[in-house]
């Protein structure tokens, strides 16, 4: 009882506590509940070639990475280099999910604009893009209105899923790879569901 | 005995000071990691039928925005939460229920989008800690009540031989008690 005059310290220890973990949280990271659950099924027009379809089945029995990216989002770029990195080291596919190109734009009006319109500006405007920067997808696909975005749970760009070779949702990364995301998250993550499928 | 009384108020105080600093713990949130997408002034649309738009009006107000979390898509104007309200206003006109709408955005985004966490494990603190707090403050004090009137009771109490000064005193005060009482007094001060 002669240390009660410590109570308040302690209380306060506790508080000091508590708050320094909470900051080492990132409360924008909002975990996915489609972790371990089958990708949900899709088939876009691919950006080298509108007229043809890719889906989800496409991948079938193959580990690989769907990247969400628009030549609008400014963290794609910081995170570009490390894709085309991965892209010539052969590690592992990556799809590119193209979200909302054009109607993601702050920038542009795409109101009341006709799909067809919409759709070409978006494909020019991907192609430039990676021809500027580099493309380190397998493909690319659109996702004109974001759709395909919202049944993955996107909420930010850029965003990534490691799908495995069933379908199956194994990992999502939000925000921009670095490259140690890649080597010390990513790349393991990968050989383990190699290894287990 | 005021000391006493006085002394409540710090610790209501430190109690108070833990649950806003527990409050400010929640919102206070590092650099954004994410990109998310410009927002751009889209017009809303609304659904022709006031009905149903009075529906998606009160779901997306239960719907947090992914983008700025601390506002639900009904208030959000970032292009997602447009997306999201437009998605509502899709399904529920297509004749789905409340709640299958509610269950596809949790499937995609998690409880998260709720802004009524459901009630399971994990949300037990969550639900019972405000009123856990409030009972165990409330069982505190009845505690600290009942031992001031215990100790205030000891204190005021008069032993017998004080019964007996103070009667004499009152009753004017026996010559032979006078030097005791004048030697307890100096004693006091």
């Amino acid at each position: 009882m002669k240390a009660k005059f410590l109570v308040p310290l302690f209380l306060f220890l506790g508080l000091a506590g508590f708050l320094a973990f909470g900051l080492t949280l990132n409360p924008r990271e909002v975990p996915s509940p489609l972790i371990d659950k089958p990708a949900p099924a899709f088939s876009l027009a691919r950006v080298d070639d509108p007229a043809q379809q890719f889906s989800l089945a496409d991948m079938r029995g193959k580990v690989w990475l769907l990247n969400v990216w628009a030549s609008w989002c400014v963290a794609c770029r910081q995170e570009h280099p490390v894709l085309v990195d991965l892209a010539r080291r052969n590690l592992v596919p990556v799809v590119g999910l193209n979200y909302k190109e054009v109607r993601g734009d702050g920038q542009l009006d795409a109101r009341g604009m006709a799909l067809d319109a919409e759709t070409g500006l978006a494909v020019e405007r991907a192609r430039r893009w990676l021809g500027e920067h580099g493309n380190p997808y397998t493909l690319s696909v659109l996702d004109i209105d974001g759709r395909v975005g919202i049944d993955f749970g996107v909420y930010g760009v850029p965003e990534t899923f490691l799908i495995d070779g069933n379908g199956k949702i194994r990992y999502k990364h939000i925000g921009p790879i670095t490259p140690e995301n890649l080597q010390q998250v990513i790349l393991p993550k990968v050989e383990e569901v190699r290894r287990a499928g | 005995m005021p000391a006493d009384r006085i002394s409540l108020h710090p610790r209501a105080l430190r109690v108070l000071a833990r649950v806003g600093a527990l409050a400010a713990m929640l919102w206070l949130a590092p650099a954004q990691a994410v990109d998310a997408p410009p927002a751009g002034e889209i017009a809303p649309t609304v659904a022709a039928d006031p009905r149903l738009e009075a529906d998606v009006q009160e779901l997306a107000h239960k719907l947090r925005c992914l983008v700025c979390q601390n506002q639900s898509i009904a208030e959000s104007n970032a292009p997602l939460a447009l997306d999201l309200r437009n998605q509502v206003r899709e399904q529920l006109a297509a004749g789905r229920s409340k709640q299958d709408v509610i269950d596809y955005l949790v499937a995609r985004y998690g409880d998260f989008v709720l802004y009524e966490p459901p009630l399971k494990g994990i949300t037990l603190l969550l639900w019972g800690g405000p009123s856990a707090l409030l009972l165990a403050g409330i069982g505190w004090l009845a505690y600290r009540v009942r031992r001031r009137a215990v100790e205030s009771a000891a204190l005021t109490a008069l032993s017998e031989a004080e019964h007996a000064r103070a009667q004499a005193l009152l009753a004017g005060g026996a010559p032979g008690d006078a030097p005791q009482s004048s030697a307890n007094r100096e004693s006091r001060s």
